[in-house]
């Protein structure tokens, strides 16, 4: 845990002194707002809630989140730090959730910043607020789920260019797998079985599912083990790739 | 002397090739060996299986007591590392990196503070100890990686390239460095600069194709040819490899 708390600082504090964390900030809640209350019509809708917020979250995470986890590792390995990291007394468990939880809590400060919307919600009509607080989970649980894969592939390159094309192109299939668009590439040939699992993927049912107001075992299990899954095998990859 | 150091048949394939050969020695405190050899002897692959960032494809090294094979945290604990090129993170000051690794070090409080205090005397970079390294002068980084291996008072310390791309004046800082330390350490330097084998070591071991091909007191090595100069035995010896 303390080295796991150290390699979490490290990198927390690395945000933030470059550009990039407020760059970030401000272009994640500058987006937020204008896809609210443009596309998503806000205000013309009349309703006392944040649908329209929280449902272009996705669309959102797609390009934002792989330029926060692109650096992850293929940074350590473009500046040779990565030899540095992995010969002190740390285990590479300890620095892969370090560095993870640090890009997480980061994406967490970036969404708690939209508190003004919650703020105006409530300023407007009585919306509920449990439904709400589930879509912020579901919201950060979606952005965590993205992480650990950007985290996994940045593992595999040192070009943060690289990692950042192939995240967002994964994260963007992972997204739309339940959808028509990716299904029928696969219906044509794959049985029916296969096609049901490629479905099961998608994150879009699953974070709707939550932005309904219900936290279901079901999604947590879902976006639990697969940001589980992405970083064991992002520890494997680091670790088998670590020469090169 | 204590023996601190010993390498049983350290090799290193990466598929068909042999980087590393089936090297074998034992060192103790109050040598300084110089790993000498053209580039890609395999002389930096030999100190990154020590320190356990590659695993060897067989063999094994023993570091004060701990094997880098069964227990490789105790021997990235004992040694103090100072990889090619002294990695750091750039938007760091040498304070907060110095900082950083001792608390991973697992040093706390006013105990970190003197460690890093201690470092940064010894090195002597207390006048950019607060600036980002990012902005330092390739000097100043070689010095904060080596306060950065030097932090835990390491009785093994591995270096690797410590003076390479360095102004004479800068050599000439960092070898006083080494040769402070020599009299309780056991210290190992790769280079491929000659007179740096002169400089620092007792002891120097060429290295060729991933073998040991000499392995001597640099006065041993001179004698070897009939002209007492170093650099004909090495070109010799790393001729014919």
């Amino acid at each position: 845990m303390r080295n796991v708390n150290l390699v979490f600082r490290r990198e927390f504090a690395a945000y933030f002194s470059t550009p990039l964390a407020y760059i970030f900030i401000v272009i994640f809640l500058a987006l937020a707002g204008i896809l609210t209350f443009r596309l998503g019509g806000f205000l013309d809708r009349e309703q006392a809630d944040l649908v329209p917020f929280f449902e272009f979250h996705p669309w959102l995470y797609l390009f934002l989140i792989p330029a926060l986890s692109m650096r992850l590792w293929a940074e350590e390995r473009r500046l040779g730090t990565i030899e540095l990291l992995l010969t002190l007394p740390i285990s590479m468990t300890e620095a892969v959730v370090g560095k993870y939880l640090a890009a997480w809590a980061f994406t967490a400060t970036a969404v708690a910043l939209t508190f003004p919307l919650w703020l105006t919600v409530n300023y407007l009509g009585n919306p509920d607020n449990g439904v709400i607080l589930a879509s912020y989970v579901g919201s950060l649980l979606m952005a965590g789920a993205y992480l650990a894969i950007g985290s996994m592939i940045s593992a595999t390159t040192k070009n943060q260019v690289i990692a950042f094309v192939v995240t967002t192109t994964t994260c963007f299939i992972l997204t739309l797998a339940g959808s028509p668009a990716v299904l029928d590439f696969f219906s044509a040939w794959a049985p029916a079985d296969v096609i049901q699992a490629i479905g099961n993927f998608g994150f879009l049912p699953h974070f709707q599912s939550i932005q309904r107001g219900v936290i279901d075992l079901r999604d947590l299990i879902f976006f639990g083990s697969l940001i589980i899954i992405a970083l064991i095998a992002n520890a494997i990859i680091v670790d088998w790739r670590k020469a090169f | 002397m204590t023996q601190v150091l010993s390498i049983h048949g350290l090799t290193k394939s990466f598929g068909h090739e042999t980087v590393v050969d089936n090297v074998n020695f034992t060192a103790g405190t109050g040598e300084v060996v110089g790993f000498l050899g053209p580039n890609g002897a395999g002389k930096s692959t030999t100190m990154k299986m020590i320190v356990g960032f590659l695993t060897p494809s067989a063999g094994t090294a023993v570091v004060c007591g701990h094997d880098v094979l069964r227990d490789p945290r105790a021997v990235k604990a004992a040694v103090g590392y100072l990889p090619e090129g002294a990695p750091a993170y750039p938007d760091m000051t040498p304070l907060g990196f110095l900082s950083f690794i001792a608390g991973v070090r697992g040093y706390d409080g006013a105990d970190r503070r003197e460690r890093v205090e201690r470092a940064i005397e010894m090195t002597r970079i207390h006048d950019v100890a607060r600036q980002p390294i990012d902005t330092l002068s390739k000097g100043y980084k070689r010095r904060v990686g080596l306060a950065q291996s030097l932090l835990h008072d390491p009785t093994v310390l591995i270096l690797d390239e410590p003076t390479d791309g360095l102004d004479p004046n800068q050599k000439q800082v960092v070898r006083e460095l080494i040769r402070d330390m020599a009299q309780e350490k056991c210290i190992v330097i790769s280079t491929h600069i000659l007179e740096e084998v002169d400089a620092v070591c007792s002891r120097a071991m060429i290295i060729t194709s991933g073998k040991v091909v000499a392995d001597g007191s640099p006065a041993d090595l001179k004698a070897q040819s009939g002209s007492g100069d170093l650099d004909e035995v090495f070109r010799k010896v790393t001729a014919n490899a």
